[in-house]
């Protein structure tokens, strides 16, 4: 029979190996046997409460357990929304609007901080709900009813107004795209995945799926170590880790710092990459240091699931070559579309597909600009998702990244609307205008402002509303905002100031 | 210090960094601000710190940082 639901990989694996372990961090382990004991728990703690067919906030450590909590939803026939305690007050505040919330899960460490966030539904503790006795009847039932076009989770991205957008995914397009990407990158039983990518964010699919259908084994990696190359490469190699799908800054701290010779991460023999350009002098340290392992380049938008395209990277590059991000997945299908609408060998992406996810949670307006009627699909209805990204194909057909067509940038893996910032930065006080750029070369967020604000109000204002990995750099104050000929705000100008800075 | 203590600074300048010795254990300094960090050094007091030296204990504190770069400066 046909899979309809991402819980059967977990079902078929804990019948298998039910005792060994399917994800660790510093202080947890939890084998099959007891993710999948304690999501069916949860799933019926949920139901006996009278949860169901609605969104659950998990807001927990980055642990075994919040995969267990995760399941637990979907047993429950609800769908995850992973919160993270890194961010801000505000935006946090914004997702209890959107999803209308009516639980929220925590743990031991993070229940002091949820009872601060002046949600005003049931805060329910994991430990509780892992503890409560499986009710079969009900978890039976709603297996009986769930279909493969149910979310499963909704994840939070920057959106240019001010609102962050929820990704709503359905079982149908996470088992498209596991399974396309479990074909790719050749994940068995014996993958040993090194979690990097938050838990509230898509990149994590990548192991927490393909660890519960293979079997495999997912060590999430401490987030402090990311500062700490050497120490870095010595715990992938203590701890076994053959496979990674890693943002391309977590790679670049450890081959910019030298530490590849020294202290290579020798274990590796899988290392998928994405979400940003690799520079190719670091991309070429990596293929050196581990010339048996298999580098692959992965692209693609939260909105249609998480990697939409891929690329053996299999040699070593020139200066000034740029990585293609290659072809799609089987499955998937890729449209360039130019400024007519036409088809055409540079152009927006498009992505066909049963990967391209529900659209944004409650926000019916959004996704209709982003979620679309194929342009050359005239006869019947057909949404495809339109990226942003505009792309070329080379001669050997596969797809380079160009640039962007607005304002969002890439930072750390993490997909970052400029106007976002912009939007958070005129609700505070004595600000008249404002206008944020991206200083590539520094990996530096420059916001520049006219009002009477002072800079250092500005900064601390926004610390309160934006994630961290938002926050501008720089923050500086202008007599007077420099405008083009029609009346915009230059940003160019501002764009080469910001570098003089 | 005076110099290590203006790059903080400009990474984050709601800490007392006289007294705060948790820079790595709370979070106050993520992978970003290091990297930064340790390019600013290199860049302004031309010390290089090399790898090995990356770990939590040397960068816990201003006075931590002041005393790793004092002691790669006296190894040249």
């Amino acid at each position: 029979m046909q899979q309809r639901n991402v819980l059967e990989y977990l079902e078929a694996t804990v019948r298998e190996v039910p005792e060994k372990v399917a994800f660790e961090n510093k202080t947890e382990t939890l084998t099959f046997e007891e993710l999948y004991t304690y999501a069916k728990n949860t799933g019926s703690c949920l139901l006996a409460k009278g949860y169901t067919r609605e969104p659950v906030l998990i807001f927990m450590e980055k642990s075994p357990s919040a995969v267990a909590a995760f399941m637990g939803c979907i047993y429950a026939g609800c769908f995850y929304v992973p919160l993270d305690e890194e961010m801000p007050a505000s935006r946090i505040a914004h997702i209890f609007d959107i999803t209308s919330a009516r639980v929220l899960i925590c743990d031991d460490i993070t229940e002091a901080k949820a009872r601060e966030l002046g949600f005003k539904g049931e805060i329910m503790l994991f430990g509780d709900a892992r503890s409560h006795k499986e009710e079969t009847a009900l978890l039976d039932k709603v297996r009986e009813e769930q279909i493969d076009t149910d979310p499963i989770y909704i994840v939070f991205t920057s959106g240019s107004t001010g609102v962050p957008k929820g990704v709503a995914a359905c079982h149908r397009s996470v088992i498209d795209y596991i399974e396309n990407l479990s074909s790719v990158l050749g994940f068995d039983r014996d993958t040993r995945f090194g979690n990097q990518s938050p838990f509230y964010f898509d990149a994590c699919l990548k192991e927490i799926y393909p660890t519960m259908k293979y079997g495999a084994s997912c060590v999430i990696v401490p987030r402090e170590l990311f500062m700490f190359p050497v120490k870095l490469s010595e715990f992938i190699v203590e701890k076994k880790i053959n496979t990674v799908c890693w943002v391309v800054s977590a790679l670049t701290m450890i081959s910019s710092f030298n530490v590849l010779e020294e202290h290579c991460p020798a274990t590796l023999r899988t290392v998928a990459f994405g979400s940003e350009v690799f520079p190719v002098k670091q991309f070429n340290r990596w293929k050196k240091a581990l010339p048996d392992a298999r580098f692959v380049n992965l692209y693609g938008p939260t909105e249609a699931t998480g990697m939409s395209c891929w690329y053996e990277a299999d040699r070593f590059f020139e200066e000034g070559e740029a990585i293609p991000i290659g072809k799609p997945f089987t499955n998937t299908q890729i449209l360039l579309i130019d400024d007519e609408g036409k088809l055409a060998d540079e152009g927006e992406i498009y992505i066909r597909g049963t990967a391209v996810t529900l659209g944004y949670y409650n926000d019916a307006e959004k996704t209709s600009e982003n979620f679309v009627q194929n342009p050359l699909n005239v006869f019947y209805p057909e949404l495809v998702y339109k990226t942003g990204d505009i792309a070329r194909k080379d001669d050997d057909g596969n797809l380079v990244f160009i640039s962007r067509k607005d304002h969002q940038i890439k930072r750390m893996g993490h997909r970052i609307e400029l106007g976002e910032i912009e939007a958070d930065t005129l609700l505070g006080e004595g600000i008249s205008s404002c206008c944020a750029v991206y200083h590539k070369e520094k990996d530096k967020i420059v916001l520049f402002y006219t009002g009477e604000a002072s800079e250092a109000q500005v900064k601390a204002d926004l610390k309160e509303r934006l994630p961290r990995y938002m926050l501008p750099g720089k923050v500086i104050k202008l007599d007077k905002m420099p405008l083009t000929p029609n009346g915009k705000r230059d940003r160019k100008y501002l764009e080469q100031k910001a570098k003089g800075e | 210090m005076e110099e290590i203590r203006a790059i903080l600074n400009e990474l984050h300048d709601d800490v007392d960094y006289d007294t705060c010795t948790t820079l790595i254990d709370d979070r106050i300094l993520d992978s970003f601000d290091i990297v930064t960090l340790v390019a600013e050094i290199d860049d302004k007091l031309d010390v290089r710190i090399p790898p090995e030296q990356m770990i939590p204990e040397n960068f816990n504190s201003l006075k931590a940082i002041a005393a790793l770069v004092e002691r790669l400066e006296n190894e040249i």
